[in-house]
């Protein structure tokens, strides 16, 4: 009973303080913890901190960062993406077989595999089922279609796309830039656009959007064509990096991703996602996890464990800060 | 008897067993009823892991949107390994390495439902931020881990009467359990109030907190349970090892007819379901398809299959 209040007035706070510091406090936690992250990386390897520096360390970010917004849409809308890591192998595949070979009949595949994205959005809505599951089973088909498209890894990324993933631009390393891009691309659409807002409203209150008149079914089909779009784009900036592909080179990118966007400040309902929050968060994960690692001179092994501390550490620090607004 | 058979079918679990019948008949139809019985018996002994933690998932999952426990595979990987060197190979540490295996997966779940509790957060992300770092535990502790299962523990994982594996019997008990608790105890009917409504089953005076508590804790066990006995069956632990039961765990328990929406469990259904996942394997490997094929058209079926038993209605 007493937890039920409490609750209801930790929720309720925000609305009714007005000018409410917790509230800031929450939006910026997101870059508190990146630029924490980076302090400690500066302590201790000041030499990291330069532009060949983040070029390096920064570099796989770009494709986790992308898989990041990629889920960001599907929970947008109350759903889950299972898939989105071996799907992000299977475009790889794609990407450094066909798309080189055959560009046309790549591009086509690509452009086909957003279509089924939309397509299982379509079906999710009409059928009223669980996405969780759904895109269980998609994870397993995708992953089938990497093994049948390369069984061994191989293949070579495209020559312009490994120029375009390689580009050193001046002054500002290319992950920077990208991660920007990425955020900003991502911010407008869903956050400025009027389109975008009755895509989060789909999540945050589907009755009162299907009433308004807007079509709930093309709500939840453009928010996995989203989805597919971005992780189409990941799995291209994956194998521009690594230039070459494997059937598995995805599959971590689906816990990946939804910490990601839960780092940045998301929330799994109501349609309440942070498009900036989400890149941020996987610029944090991405650095956290190896280059930290290695200043600190942890093994390897311990890896994956300072991606789940660092969203322990968040998600404790937000209920400090929520408490604190609720006290005030 | 007309009666009895338009009840049976008024059952949502019997889906999943007729699934299961079709993917055995297509099976032995291939193979011309050859090893029909060894294809059975088979199925049954790999069915047992998917069901175990299936259940623990089930109870999880009744409890209401959002809650599943993503931490069983790391788990399972984790238990595998602490069952492994506890028993240390000799037959008279068996019990002790069980009971490690079911300490190391109920302090897993106490620690997920800490996390629930302490940081208000989604069970999604809390199970999740734990499995991380459980597998980071399970790769430090059981890297090069070469240690067999004490032969006498390896046998009976393995045993058969009749052809019907004694794991199987006992599983079939424990689920017979399983289903006694769910609809007759007090705790199970607790679950099933959370899931349906956690305010009503708050104000009706249902203990939530220590109610997810349990199930959390029952989850994890079970998770530790299963990552004994697959080292078992298997001939030794392995950080892999529980990898597949992320998806197989989901997958058998909505399969098997429980609501994702939570307060609505169905234990029989996990049987049915998992039966059918492992005979479908069956049947496309004596179909003699390839790994892709095989991931491809599993893929398939579960979509298919969840299509057309349907969501949940909407909220009258």
């Amino acid at each position: 009973m007493t937890a039920a209040w409490t609750a209801a007035a930790q929720t309720a706070s925000p609305e009714i303080g007005g000018f409410n510091v917790s509230r800031l406090l929450r939006a910026l936690l997101p870059a508190l913890s990146l630029t924490l992250v980076l302090l400690a990386i500066a302590y201790l390897n000041p030499r990291a901190i330069s532009y060949f520096g983040f070029t390096l360390m920064l570099n796989l970010a770009i494709p986790i960062a992308l898989a990041t917004i990629a889920q960001m849409f599907v929970i947008t809308g109350n759903d889950l993406d299972l898939s989105i890591g071996t799907f992000v192998g299977f475009v790889g595949c794609v990407t450094a077989t066909w798309l080189r070979d055959a560009p046309l009949l790549g591009a086509l595949a690509l452009l086909g595999c957003i279509g089924v994205y939309a397509a299982l959005g379509a079906l999710i809505y009409l059928r009223n089922l669980p996405s969780i599951v759904v895109t269980l089973g998609m994870s397993f088909v995708w992953q089938g279609l990497a093994i049948l498209l390369l069984p061994k890894p191989g293949g070579k990324a495209p020559d312009w796309l490994q120029a375009i993933m390689g580009v050193k631009p001046p002054f500002i390393p290319f992950p920077i830039i990208a991660a920007v891009i990425i955020a900003a691309v991502a911010y407008f659409g869903l956050m400025r656009t009027s389109y975008g807002a009755i895509l989060r409203g789909s999540g945050g209150n589907a009755v009162a959007i299907g009433r308004a008149g807007w079509s709930l079914l093309k709500a939840k089909a453009a928010l996995f064509a989203l989805t597919g779009l971005f992780g189409v784009l990941s799995g291209m900036a994956l194998i521009g990096i690594t230039t070459s592909a494997d059937a598995n080179i995805g599959n971590g990118y689906t816990l990946l991703s939804i910490a990601g966007v839960i780092l940045g400040g998301g929330e799994f309902v109501g349609g309440r996602v942070s498009p900036i929050g989400a890149v941020i968060g996987a610029l944090t994960l991405a650095l956290a996890a190896s280059p930290l690692l290695t200043f600190m001179h942890i093994p390897p092994d311990w890896q994956v464990a300072a991606n789940g501390a660092i969203l322990i550490i968040v998600l404790a620090a937000r209920v400090v800060i929520s408490q604190r607004g609720a006290e005030r | 008897m007309i009666g009895v058979v338009n009840r049976l079918f008024a059952k949502p679990w019997i889906w999943s067993f007729l699934g299961a019948l079709l993917v055995w008949v297509a099976a032995i139809v291939f193979t011309g009823g050859y090893g029909a019985g060894g294809m059975l018996t088979a199925a049954l002994s790999l069915s047992v892991f998917t069901v175990v933690v299936g259940v623990g998932q089930t109870f999880v999952i009744t409890l209401g949107p959002g809650n599943v426990d993503l931490s069983l595979p790391a788990n399972i990987g984790l238990a595998s390994a602490v069952a492994m060197k506890a028993m240390n190979g000799d037959d008279s540490m068996v019990a002790v390495g069980l009971l490690a295996a079911l300490g190391c997966g109920m302090a897993i779940g106490v620690a997920n439902y800490l996390l629930i509790w302490a940081l208000r957060i989604p069970p999604i992300i809390a199970t999740l931020s734990a499995s991380f770092i459980i597998q980071s535990i399970d790769i430090s502790y059981g890297r090069g881990l070469q240690i067999k299962p004490p032969p006498g523990f390896a046998d009976f994982t393995n045993a058969q009467i009749f052809g019907v594996p004694v794991l199987a019997i006992l599983t079939v008990l424990f689920t017979l359990g399983a289903g006694i608790a769910l609809h007759r105890m007090v705790y199970g009917r607790s679950v099933l109030a959370i899931g349906q409504s956690i305010r009503a089953a708050r104000l009706a005076g249902v203990r939530v907190g220590w109610i997810r508590f349990l199930t959390y804790a029952l989850s994890g066990t079970l998770g530790g349970l299963d990552g004994a006995l697959l080292a078992g069956y298997f001939r030794g632990a392995n950080v892999d090892i529980g990898n597949e039961y992320l998806l197989a765990s989901i997958a058998v328990v909505v399969l098997g007819g429980t609501s994702v929406a939570g307060g609505k469990a169905n234990i029989p259904g996990v049987w049915g379901a998992a039966l059918f996942l492992v005979l479908l394997l069956t049947m496309l490997n004596t179909f003699g398809v390839s790994a892709g094929v095989r991931l491809l058209l599993t893929g398939l079926i579960i979509v298919v299959v969840i299509t057309a038993a349907g969501g949940p209605k909407a909220p009258r």
